[in-house]
Parts: C-alpha cells; structure tokens; sequence
C-alpha cells in the first residue's frame, strides 16, 4: 500500500481518537459530524494541505472543528498547548474555527459560507495564473442554504477548475434526515446539472478520495463522499443522538478501544 | 453620483490591476467604460449577493481589493451576515458600494428604500461609513477608500445629484466645510447635502448667512472635530435621510449634549416605519418633512 495511503489512515485514527477525547473532556456536541469526516481531513492533510504549499482548505462545516483542530496539531499548524486549550476560558479554539486561527481561511460555524468564500479564493488564484487548489468541505446539511447552491452557479459560470468541492454526505443534519427535510436527493446529479464535474465515493475510503482527487476535471469538481455519521464506533454509526451527545467517561474508554 | 462613481472606479481599476468590481447584475451600461479598459477585473456576479459578499471576502483575503456593487437593501440587509462574518470579523479589504441611499430609490417601493443601512453597517465591528453628499465626494472618497485596507461602505444616492463641492479639500474622516457662515451651521449627512445647500441658499437670501458642512464619515464619527465645529454656532440645521431612532443625528444629540444644550438645534425625526406610495424622492422628501422650507419654517416657529 502507497505511503501515503498508509500514514492517512493512521492520521484518520489519530483524528477519532482525538475528537473523542475533546468532545468528553469539554461536553462537547457534534461528534458524530466530526467522524463522519476524519477520513476526509486525513487525507487532505496527507495529500493536499501542508506548511509548504499554498492549497487552501476550508472546513465550511465548522461543527466538525475537533477534527479539524486535530489535524492541525497532527500535522504541527498549532502547538500541543493550543490544541489543549479547546473550549478553555481564553482559547480561540471554540466549537466552531476562527479565522484568528493559524490554518484556518475564514470563519466558519454559520453555515453556507465556505463554499463562497472558497469561490474568491479559487477566483484570486486563477486570475494570478497559478496552481493552487482550493478545497472546501461542506455537510450535506449545508446543502440547506441558497448560498450553496448560488456558489455553484457562480463556479460553474466562471469555471472553477481549481476548485473542488467534498460533500460529507451522511445522511443526517441536526435533527433528521437530511432528505427528509429537504429533498436532497440527487446530489450529484442535482451539481451536475448546475455544471459541475461530479464523482461519487466512499468518503472513508482513502484511496477512493485519492483516486477522484487526482482525476483530471474541465469544471468546478464535486466529490460527493457518502459518509456515516459516527463512523469508527459502532454504537455511533448512524444514530443521530451523537450529534449532540458527549461521551462519558466509561463510554470513552470503550470507544478508544474500538479504533 | 452613480455616475462619478463608474468614471472613478474605471480610473482607479486602470491604475490598480488588483481592484475587482463584482456587480449584483446591475448598472447597465453604467460599467461599460470599465468593462472596456479593465476587462479581466469585472464580475457580474448575477442575483446573488450573499455569495458575492463571500467571493469578495475571498478574493480580499488574497490581496486584491474588491469593491461589490448593488442596490443597497439587497447588501447591507439581505448579506448582512456575510458582510459581518466573511468581511468584517477578519477586517478584510472589501468595498461594499451600496446605491440608492435613503429614499432615492422612493419610487420603486418599500423594498428598495433604504432607511435603516448606516445604523446596519456602523453596528459591525471593523465596518467603516462613509456618506458622500455630492458627485465630487464621491469621486475623492471612492479614491480614498482605496487606499485604507478596511472594510467600508460607501452609501451611494442615485444620479442627477447636484455638484454642491467647489475647490475644498475632501478628507476621510474630517467634515467637510463647504461654506463658511455666521451663527448657524447646517450639518448633512450624506444625501441630503443638496437639500442643505438649498436651506443655506434659502436663509442668505432672508440675510442669514449659515455655514454649511457635509458629514460624510460616520463611522467612526469624528465626534472630536464636530464638538470643535460647532462650538462658535448659536443656530444648527442637522439633516440626514435616515431613520431616526437609529441613525447618526441621534447619535450626536447623545453624544454632545452638554455641548448642544444652550443652542437651537433643528431636525426632523423619520419615523421607523415601512413608507409605501411616497412618490419620487422630491415628493417623499416633503412628505417626510425633509425640505429647505420645512427646515427654514421651524427657524422661524421655533
């Protein structure tokens, strides 16, 4: 297996592990949303993101910010100190990411507003002719909002081949099924009538991240990444009570086990 | 001042590559100069202004200076959050140029009446306001505001204003003196300079010679500088098309009134209501109360 392929998998458990501890220590909500999605950020920040390049990445679904906050200790964007600090009096590592936050684009947490502040930033760097790729990630819930369907417009119109967009799609939103409350279905189909290039995955499958990633677009490119809310613990594996819920301490200690 | 607007973004777009003009599918034809000689710098964003506020953001987060362009209430309102969120938490460089101040827009009805956008805009931090009164002020500060990385709004009327500027010297932040008087001062904010230039005409020819001022910056306001000017006036005109209870004449009143106290102050009060059938701005501005003759009649009640 790819190197790389290997240590995103590692980071990806690392990722679990870490937003576990956080949501017991601080009480804190979201976590199902943050697993959903440790695949995804470990293979971003394996992949696409470092200190090094200039890729941008937006986690415009700013509930999953334990992941998110994880990774960039992981991958050394914040210190140990700065990770620990989450949820503590005086920290700017809140439940949903500041842009005061090394790493961080924008602020994210209101949702609807990564994918166009993700389309200036696409925008920025095809007028300055580089290479750059910006990267947003979005839930499916935020499928909800006008803007994200008015940034899809705006990407195809201006043709945003630097731009990809991953949804984490698990299903779920807050309170329900996400088709249930508006009708999603189909996702792909529905980007690729508004002009994006469209692939669909399993969004906790490394290499299939990898693949559509490398695959060549002429458009804006939509990785439609089917999900499980609370993947990597059984017992959180699509119940939506983990959107709110924290683990106990017993609960941890059980869950910990299990990646 | 759409117009002297377009004539000076066209030349500050031709100087600078990195300023953007994103439109909300508005200003036909008003752009076309522009679209000419900076071809690569304009986006028609179509009718979506949230995601152009955050495009802006976007494209001011790595460094260009992007100025967004619609009709007021679909800005300032509608993308408020964005403009809080996207723009002003990180104090990015976005210009958000909104038309159709106050009741310029009267006629095409209560959803492009502005009345309520400085107060919108002066309540986010980082936000700065800027009301030009005239195509001159708008020319200089369009210019000015360029040259500040912050975020600002600058509150356009419509076009057809008159030239109330002569050769005084337009400064951001410092009002701007237009006429020097005896006695009384008149204070306008932002559209309603025309109106005062009429007042101040209306008052020398009943051989009262008044000062008047164009307030254009009210956030921050240079609340420093107003103590100072008003000082040495017996007699103050304060005229702005704006809902009072939320709006900058208020804000003074609270601010300097020990230094108001033994003066006479004159203003009218805008209701905080939805006006519907107000006519043309000239109609509605006397339906409102906001006229030379209304303000030169309560001199002469009072």
């Amino acid at each position: 297996m790819d190197e790389k392929i290997k240590s995103s998998i590692e980071l990806s458990k690392q990722i679990r592990k870490d937003a576990l501890y956080l949501s017991y220590l601080k009480r804190t909500a979201h976590l199902g949303s943050s697993l959903s999605c440790a695949d995804i950020l470990a293979y971003f920040y394996e992949f696409l993101i470092s200190k090094k390049n200039k890729n941008i990445f937006i986690l415009s679904k700013g509930h999953a910010a334990s992941s998110l906050y994880s990774a960039l200790y992981r991958k050394k964007f914040i210190s140990k100190r700065e990770f620990m600090s989450y949820c503590s009096e005086g920290s700017k590592f809140e439940e949903h990411p500041s842009p005061k936050i090394s790493g961080v684009e924008c602020a994210t947490g209101s949702l609807g507003h990564g994918l166009p502040f993700g389309c200036g930033m696409a925008l920025a760097n095809k007028i300055n002719k580089n290479n750059y790729k910006t990267v947003v990630l979005i839930s499916d819930g935020e499928c909800n909002e006008g803007t994200t369907w008015e940034s899809a417009m705006f990407a195809s119109a201006q043709n945003l081949k630097n731009l990809t967009l991953v949804v984490d799609y698990n299903k779920w939103q807050a309170t329900g099924r996400s088709e249930e409350i508006m009708r999603i279905k189909p996702l792909d189909k529905k980007f690729r009538a508004f002009g994006w290039d469209t692939i669909v995955v399993n969004g906790h499958n490394i290499n299939e991240l990898n693949i559509a990633f490398k695959k060549k677009n002429k458009k804006p490119k939509v990785i439609v990444a089917n999900t499980i809310k609370g993947s990597g613990i059984k017992s959180m594996e699509d119940d939506n009570n983990w959107h709110y819920r924290s683990p106990n301490k017993d609960e941890l200690t059980e869950f910990l086990k299990q990646i | 001042m759409r117009n002297a607007f377009a004539k000076e973004i066209t030349k500050l777009g031709v100087k600078n590559k990195k300023i953007i003009l994103l439109s909300g599918d508005i200003g036909n034809r008003l752009f076309d100069e522009f679209k000419k000689k900076c071809k690569e710098q304009f986006y028609n964003c179509g009718v979506a202004e949230n995601n152009m506020v955050g495009v802006a953001a976007g494209l001011a987060k790595q460094g260009f200076i992007p100025y967004v362009y619609t009709i007021t209430p679909f800005l300032v309102a509608r993308s408020y959050e964005q403009i809080k969120l996207d723009v002003c938490y990180q104090n990015l460089n976005v210009k958000i140029i909104g038309t159709g101040a106050g009741l310029s827009y009267s006629r095409l009805g209560t959803t492009h009446h502005s009345l309520d956008d400085i107060s919108l805009m002066k309540n986010i931090p980082n936000m700065n306001v800027v009301c030009p009164g005239d195509p001159i002020e708008v020319t200089e500060l369009t210019r000015q505001i360029s040259l500040i990385k912050k975020p600002f709004y600058l509150r356009l009327g419509k076009k057809g204003e008159l030239t109330i500027n002569r050769k005084n010297k337009i400064k951001i932040n410092k009002i701007n003196k237009i006429n020097t008087g005896k006695n009384i001062a008149i204070i306008a904010i932002g559209n309603m300079l025309g109106v005062g230039n009429e007042l101040r005409i209306k008052l020398l020819n009943k051989k009262l010679d008044a000062s008047l001022y164009s307030m254009h910056t009210v956030m921050p306001l240079n609340i420093h500088e107003l103590k100072k000017t008003l000082k040495k006036y017996k007699t103050i005109f304060f005229l702005e098309e704006h809902y009072y209870e939320s709006g900058v004449i208020k804000e003074i009143l609270y601010t300097l009134k020990d230094d108001l106290k033994n003066k006479k102050i004159i203003y009218e009060k805008i209701a905080k209501k939805f006006y519907t059938g107000l006519g043309e701005q000239d109609q509605a501005r006397k339906y409102l109360k906001l006229t030379a003759d209304n303000f030169y009649k309560k001199l002469q009640i009072d």
